[in-house]
């Protein structure tokens, strides 16, 4: 039973990460990455890390998934064109995935480890339990634990900084089609200036102040 | 299962991840490979915490998911901010840093 589901659960991972590079649509890239990472919670399971095939299925296929799916919807999913001048690329490449492949299983199980055959260490009934990785985390992993919130800190400031609108929200600044009619933002939609009020916004009327 | 065979399936994967980071031009794409290599970092430390019996992998395995959700969400709002200034989301066309 361990072993069908093995199988099964590696060989959709591997196929969705083929999918990943494989679609040429960015959009598709996206959905098999999610099944991917839904055949790698299960390898988790198996090797008893529930919490963290949960958190995998949370964070990943729930959460960055979605901003994806939004970034592309927004970009716009460009089809990969594949230039003329990297015809040699394409030609390198699946031989140095090759070569990194064989290279990475010769480093692993060539790694002389005596347990690398066998199922695992004896382990507890309650291994990779919230509760021992909670307590885990709180003991003796509280410093990279406090660390990685600071991270998380430091990346949402950084994504709202990068992603905001430069220069101000103006009437003009987006090129209108023709026959549409121009409209003055509505008041709090600019840069953070604007919302406290040290820029004015230039509209055709200054706004409604 | 031995724990070999998660190990296999491991560097698959991150050949895969790889090979796809070197071929695609779509900065998006590009991140999309990044995660592949990054999950088939976790899937060994996942299997070798198995293998020890030692729950400090999957710890670790948990840090690298913050730091990926990190790295998403800065590539992403750089993705946005290349959109919006209609430049090309396109590794070989962004190239005005090259030395």
């Amino acid at each position: 039973m361990t072993q069908l589901v093995f199988f099964i659960a590696a060989i959709g991972a591997i196929a969705g990460a083929i999918g990943v590079i494989a679609l040429r649509n960015p959009f598709y890239g996206v959905l098999s990455l999610v099944g991917h990472l839904l055949c790698l919670a299960a390898l988790f399971l198996l090797l008893r890390a529930e919490f963290l095939a949960a958190s995998q299925v949370i964070v990943y296929a729930g959460g960055v998934m979605v901003l994806y799916v939004f970034v592309v919807a927004y970009v716009g999913g460009t089809e990969e064109s594949l230039g003329a001048s990297r015809g040699w690329l394409r030609v390198l490449t699946p031989i140095f995935a090759g070569v990194l492949m064989i290279e990475l299983v010769i480093a692993s199980l060539g790694s002389g480890l005596k347990a690398i055959t066998t199922k695992g260490a004896d382990i507890s009934p309650t291994f990779g339990s919230p509760a021992e990785i909670g307590q885990a985390l709180l003991t003796r992993f509280l410093f990279p634990f406090e660390v990685a919130s600071l991270l998380l800190l430091v990346a949402a400031v950084g994504a709202v900084g990068l992603a905001r609108r430069r220069d101000g929200y103006t009437v003009g600044s987006i090129p209108l089609k023709a026959g549409a009619i121009p409209s003055v933002p509505p008041k709090g939609t600019g840069t953070m200036a604007e919302a406290a009020g040290d820029k004015p916004m230039t509209g055709l009327s200054g706004g409604d102040s | 299962m031995s724990i070999g065979w998660y190990l296999t399936v491991s560097a698959i994967i991150f050949a895969i991840g790889a090979a796809g980071v070197m071929t695609k031009r779509n900065a998006l794409v590009i991140l999309l490979c990044l995660e592949l290599m990054l999950n088939a970092g976790n899937l060994a430390l996942v299997a070798f915490s198995r293998m020890w019996g030692n729950i400090d992998g999957q710890i670790f395995a948990m840090v690298v998911l913050v730091v990926a959700a990190c790295e998403v969400t800065v590539g992403l709002g750089l993705i946005v901010a290349l959109h919006r200034r209609d430049l090309p989301v396109d590794a070989d066309e962004l190239s005005e840093m090259r030395g």
